[in-house]
C-alpha cells in the first residue's frame, strides 16, 4: 500500500489556527486556591482535589545555596541530602525504611535562592509523613555514617560532572557573567569545599535558615482546610519564628562579548551563551517572555530552532530562555553541534539575536505566542505535584493569590510596540558571553 | 464496542489496594482495526492524545538501523495539506504542546491540549497517518539533526557508549542489540525511500493504538475517532518478529570501555531476563518484586550490604523493565568508593546474589515490596501521562489492557518461592554481560590508581555462576 492510496481530501488544517488571539478561560473550579491559616498562625495555600486519594505538600524557605560561606560551597546542597538520613530517634536506615515501606516520597532541594522540599503520600499516611517531615526539619541527626557516605557521593559527583561538556561550559559561563557574586560560585560544591564542611556547619545551616518567617507552603490533593492547618502546625510549628538575617547584593552582569573555549576531547562541541536579562517583577517581564519565546523558547517552532535545526541540521537542540533569580535576571541558551560546524551555529545565533533586536517580532508571531503562552500554561498542570510546585513558586515570587486569574490578561495586554522596545533594549548580540567546550573549529577565545 | 475491563473475581481475599483497578479505561475498535482507549480524568479541562504504532527500532530492517526513529522525525515534515514543521506550530498556536518518541517496540506521538482542541489534534494526527509527504530537501537536514542527536546522546558520553556495546553483546541475535537511534555508519546512509517504505508498511490504523486521556468521555471520543481515523484504510497485516528468538547463550561476556573522558569508574551487569510480552507465565511479576527487594532504594539488600555495611560502593541498584515484546534485561549497576577495585565490588555483588539464591527472600521483604508496588499503582493515576503511557506500552509489547488492570492482583499473588525460582532462572552468568567503565590509564587525576583498577578488574576471566 502506498501513501497516495490512503485518505485523500483537503483537511484545511490551518483554519482554526488562523483565528486571532484565542481567549482561554481559567479552569476556575480546578484551581480554586484557599489561603489557610493554621492554629499556630502559619499560612499556606490549598487546592482540594479528590481525584486520587493522595496529597502533595510543597514548601520552600527563602535563602539557600547563594548564602553558603566562601570555601564551604555545597553546604545547602549537602544538607538537602542529609535531612532524610536520620532524624529524631530514628537512624538513617530506620528513617529511610519508614519512608520506603509506606511509599512516602520526601524530597529536598537547594537552589541558589530557595531551599525547597515536598512530601507526597496516600492520604492514610498523612500523619506519619507529617511527623517524619517535622523530624527531618527540626531534629536532623547528621550521624557520622550518613555524613561520610553522602560526602563521598558528592565528591564522586564533583569528579563525574567533569565528564559532561555541558557542565563545564555552563560553569565557565557563570564565572564570566557573575564574577565574584555568589551566583558565579560552584554552589554544588567542589572537592575542597565539600571536605571543609563539618557537622557544625550543617547544624548551623538548619538553625539559621529553616524558620517560619521565610517559609511558604502549598498543598494539593485529598485534604481539607482543617487537616492542612494541623499538618502545617505539626510539620513547621517547632521551627524558630525568624531566620538569621541574610542579604545578597544585586549581581552585576559582566563578561560582555567574552568567548571562552575549553579544549576537551568531545566529538560535539557544547556552547552556552547569553547575557543580562530581566527580573521577574519588572513591568516588561511579559513582553520579554514573548520576545524570547519567538527567538528561542518555543521548542521546534522558535527562530533559533528553525534556522539552526530545521533548515540546516546543525543541532538536535537549541534554545534560549529567561532565567529570573532574586538578585539577577539573565537570558541564556545552549546549543550542541559537531566540532566542525559549531562556528556556523554560533554565527546564526548572533545574527538572529541582532535581527530580533533590530526588527522585533511580527504581529503574527505576537498573536501565536500569546495563544501558546496562555493556553499551554494549564496543560502543564497535570498532576498534584506540578500544581503544588506552581503554588509555591507563585508565593516565592510574590505574584499574589489572584495571579492565576490575572496571568493571561497580563500576557494578552502586551502590545507589538512594547515587544519591539523590549527586544531592542534586552537583546544585545555584541554583549553575548559564549562558553564552548569540545574541539571547536573556527572558534577562538576572546577576553 | 466498549470493553468492560478488569473484573476481580478473587477480590474478597485481597487488601483494598489490590482491589482497585488501575486506570479504568474504556476501549473500542474501529472497523479498520484501530484500537481506541479512553481514560477519564476530570481534574483539569485538558486532554492528552497519544497515538502508538506497534513498531519500534527492533523492527528496523537489517542494515538500516535507526529508520524507525528517523521516520518519527520526518512525521513532522508535512502532509499533502500541511507544510513542513507546521504540525507543531499549529498545536502551539492553539495553546498545546506536542512531541514524539521511539522505543525498541513502539513509536508514539502525543499532544496535550485544552479539551476543546481535541478535534483539531485528532484531525492532524489522522492526517499524517494517511498523508505524509516529505520533500527530499526537508529530509536531508533532518538526517543531520538525528546524527547530532546521536552525538549528544551517545558519542559525547562514554557511559552511553558502553551501554550501547553491552546491549549489543547481551542480545546475540534479537534486534534489541541495535541502538534505537541507529549505528552511525548505517544511520548516515538512510534514505527517504527506505523511510517511506517503512511508513507504508507499519503506519496503518490496524497497527496503531489511540489513547485519549483527560477531561473527555468515551462517548465524545468515539464520533471523532470514527470521523478522522475511521476513513483510513487498513495497512498490511503485521506479524511482529514471530520467528526471532535468542539462541541458547553459553558464554559470559565482558565489555570494557576505557576513556580519558571518564573520571569515575562504574560497574554494571545485565542478565538476559524474560518479559511480559513473551508471556512466560507470571515470572515478570516475580522479577519486579525482586527488583524492589534487591536493588530499589536505600533499604534494599544491595544498598545495605555494599554501601552501608561493607562501605565498598557509593551507589548500587537494579533495573528491570518487564514491559517489552522480546527478551529483556535484569540489570545491576554500582559505583565504587575511591580506591575500591571493580573486581572487589563485583565479588561483593555476587556474594549478595549467592546469598539470595541460597536462602531466598523473607516473607517480610515480600510484604513490604508488594505494599510499595501497589501504592505505585495509585500514584500512577495522578497524572495524565502515566495512564496513557502504561496502556500504550502494554498494547505495543504483546500485552492486553486486562494485563495492566489486573497487575495489582498479579503482584499480590507473588510468593517468596516464585521470587527465588525467578532469581535462579535469571542469575546465570552464561547469560550475562558485565560492563566496566574505566578512566584511561593516563587520565589527569591519578593514572596509577586507574591502572591498578584496570589490572585487577578489567581483564577477561571465566564466568562464575552462582
Amino acid at each position: 500500500m502506498i501513501a497516495t492510496a490512503r485518505r485523500a481530501g483537503n483537511l484545511r488544517l490551518g483554519a482554526l489556527a488562523l483565528a486571532a488571539v484565542l481567549l482561554w478561560a481559567l479552569p476556575a473550579d480546578a484551581l480554586r486556591i484557599k489561603e489557610v491559616t493554621s492554629p499556630k498562625g502559619i499560612k499556606g495555600w490549598l487546592i482540594q482535589d479528590a481525584t486520587v486519594p493522595l496529597f502533595t505538600m510543597n514548601f520552600a524557605f527563602r535563602g539557600a545555596a547563594a548564602l553558603d560561606p566562601v570555601g564551604k560551597e555545597g553546604l545547602a546542597e549537602f544538607v538537602s541530602s542529609l535531612l532524610d538520613e536520620g532524624a529524631g530517634d530514628l537512624g538513617a536506615q530506620a528513617f529511610q525504611a519508614r519512608l520506603e515501606n509506606n511509599s512516602i516520597a520526601m524530597r529536598f532541594g537547594a537552589g541558589a535562592d530557595y531551599f525547597s522540599g515536598s512530601i507526597r503520600a496516600l492520604v492514610e499516611y498523612r500523619p506519619l509523613a507529617t511527623d517524619l517531615l517535622r523530624m527531618a526539619l527540626s531534629a536532623p541527626r547528621f550521624d557520622p555514617e550518613p555524613v561520610a557516605r553522602i560526602r563521598d557521593q558528592y565528591l564522586s559527583s564533583v569528579r563525574r560532572r567533569m565528564e559532561r561538556p555541558g557542565y563545564t561550559a555552563r560553569h565557565a559561563w557563570k564565572v564570566a557573567v557573575f564574577k565574584d557574586h555568589p551566583y558565579g560560585r560552584e554552589l554544588d560544591g567542589t572537592e575542597a569545599s565539600l571536605k571543609a564542611i563539618g557537622v557544625s556547619d550543617l547544624k548551623q545551616f538548619v538553625a539559621k535558615r529553616f524558620a517560619r518567617d521565610v517559609l511558604v507552603v502549598a498543598a494539593v490533593g485529598d485534604i481539607d482546610e482543617a487537616a492542612f492547618g494541623q499538618m502545617m502546625d505539626r510539620a513547621f510549628g517547632d521551627l524558630p519564628a525568624r531566620a538569621a538575617p541574610a542579604s545578597l547584593p544585586e549581581a552585576k552582569i559582566g563578561g560582555a562579548g567574552k568567548i571562552i573555549v575549553t579544549q576537551r576531547d568531545f566529538p560535539q562541541s557544547v556552547a552556552v551563551f547569553g547575557h543580562g536579562g530581566i527580573k521577574r517583577n519588572h513591568p516588561d517581564y511579559y513582553a520579554a517572555l514573548i520576545v524570547n519565546y519567538v527567538l528561542g523558547g518555543g521548542g521546534l517552532t522558535s527562530r533559533l530552532a528553525t534556522e539552526i535545526r530545521e533548515k540546516r541540521g546543525l543541532a538536535y537542540s537549541v534554545y534560549s530562555r529567561l532565567v529570573t533569580m532574586e538578585h539577577a535576571g539573565i537570558i541564556t541558551g545552549r546549543v550542541a553541534t559537531a566540532n566542525a560546524r559549531i562556528a556556523e551555529s554560533l554565527a546564526l545565533i548572533r545574527q538572529l539575536w541582532a535581527k530580533i533586536a533590530k526588527d522585533g517580532i511580527t504581529t503574527e508571531e505576537l498573536s501565536d505566542t500569546k495563544s501558546y503562552l496562555t493556553g499551554s500554561f494549564f496543560t502543564r498542570l497535570n498532576s498534584t505535584r506540578r500544581i503544588a510546585r506552581l503554588l509555591v513558586s507563585i508565593q516565592l515570587q510574590d505574584l499574589g493569590i489572584d495571579y492565576l486569574d490575572r496571568r493571561n490578561r497580563l500576557i494578552n495586554a502586551v502590545t507589538l510596540d512594547q515587544t519591539r522596545r523590549v527586544a531592542a533594549r534586552l537583546f544585545k548580540p555584541g554583549d553575548l558571553t559564549i562558553s564552548v567546550v569540545g574541539r571547536p573549529k573556527g572558534v577562538v577565545s576572546r577576553p | 464496542m466498549i470493553g468492560a475491563l478488569a473484573g476481580f473475581g478473587a477480590a474478597a481475599a485481597l487488601p483494598p489496594l489490590a482491589r482497585a483497578a488501575v486506570f479504568n479505561p474504556k476501549t473500542f475498535t474501529l472497523a479498520n482495526g484501530l484500537t481506541v482507549v479512553v481514560i477519564e480524568n476530570h481534574r483539569m479541562p485538558v486532554v492528552r492524545q497519544m497515538l502508538f504504532y506497534r513498531v519500534g527500532s527492533a523492527d528496523d530492517p537489517p542494515g538500516k538501523s535507526g529508520v524507525a526513529h528517523y521516520l518519527e522525525h520526518l512525521m513532522f515534515k508535512g502532509t499533502r495539506t500541511t507544510k513542513p514543521n507546521e504540525f507543531s506550530k499549529i498545536v502551539a498556536r492553539n495553546g498545546g504542546r506536542d512531541n514524539a518518541f521511539t522505543s525498541a517496540d513502539a513509536t508514539g506521538y502525543y499532544q496535550t491540549v485544552a479539551s476543546g482542541r481535541l478535534e483539531l489534534v485528532m484531525r492532524m494526527e489522522a492526517d499524517r497517518m494517511a498523508n505524509l509527504v516529505v520533500d527530499p530537501k526537508e529530509a536531508a537536514p533532518e538526517l543531520k539533526v538525528v546524527v547530532e542527536e546521536r552525538r549528544s546522546r551517545t558519542d559525547n558520553r562514554p557511559a552511553a557508549q558502553l551501554a550501547e556495546q553491552m546491549t549489543a553483546a547481551l542480545f546475540l541475535i534479537y534486534p534489541y542489540r541495535n541502538p534505537i537511534i541507529g549505528w552511525k555508519h548505517e544511520l548516515e546512509k538512510l534514505t527517504l525511500a527506505d523511510t517511506m517504505a517503512f511508513y507504508r508498511k507499519y503506519y496503518g490504523p490496524n497497527n496503531a493504538i489511540l489513547v485519549v486521556t483527560g477531561d473527555i468521555t468515551v462517548d465524545q471520543v468515539r464520533p471523532l475517532a470514527e470521523k478522522y481515523y475511521g476513513p483510513i484504510p487498513s495497512g498490511p497485516k503485521i506479524t511482529r518478529r514471530a520467528n526471532i528468538a535468542e539462541p541458547p547463550q553459553r558464554a559470559a561476556r565482558r565489555v570494557i570501555l576505557r576513556s580519558s573522558r571518564v573520571r569515575e569508574p562504574r560497574w554494571s551487569r545485565d542478565y538476559l531476563a524474560p518479559s511480559r510480552g513473551q508471556g512466560r507465565g507470571r515470572r515478570a511479576d516475580a522479577l519486579e518484586m525482586l527488583d524492589v527487594i534487591l536493588g530499589t532504594g536505600a533499604t534494599s539488600r544491595l544498598y545495605r550490604a555494599l554501601v552501608i555495611e561493607k562501605k565498598l560502593a557509593l551507589s548500587v541498584g537494579t533495573a528491570y523493565d518487564a514491559d517489552m515484546l522480546g527478551p529483556t534485561a535484569f540489570g545491576i549497576y554500582a559505583r565504587p568508593k575511591q580506591g575500591v577495585a571493580l573486581a572487589t565490588l563485583e565479588s561483593a555483588v555476587e556474594a549478595e546474589i549467592a546469598r539470595l539464591l541460597a536462602h531466598g527472600v523473607t516473607e517480610a521483604e515480600v510484604m513490604a515490596a508488594k505494599k510499595r508496588l501497589l501504592a505505585g499503582a495509585i500514584f500512577a493515576r495522578d497524572s495524565l501521562r502515566r495512564g496513557a503511557s502504561a496502556i500504550g506500552t502494554a498494547l505495543t509489547s504483546g500485552q492486553s489492557i486486562a494485563d495492566v488492570e489486573n497487575w495489582p492482583e498479579y503482584i499480590e499473588k507473588v510468593t517468596p518461592a516464585q521470587i527465588l525460582e525467578a532469581a535462579r532462572d535469571v542469575f546465570r552468568i552464561e547469560r550475562s554481560v558485565t560492563g566496566l567503565l574505566l578512566p584511561a590509564p593516563k587520565s589527569a587525576d591519578g593514572g596509577a590508581a586507574a591502572k591498578k583498577r584496570a589490572n585487577t578488574g578489567g581483564g577477561p576471566r571465566p564466568g562464575r555462576g552462582k
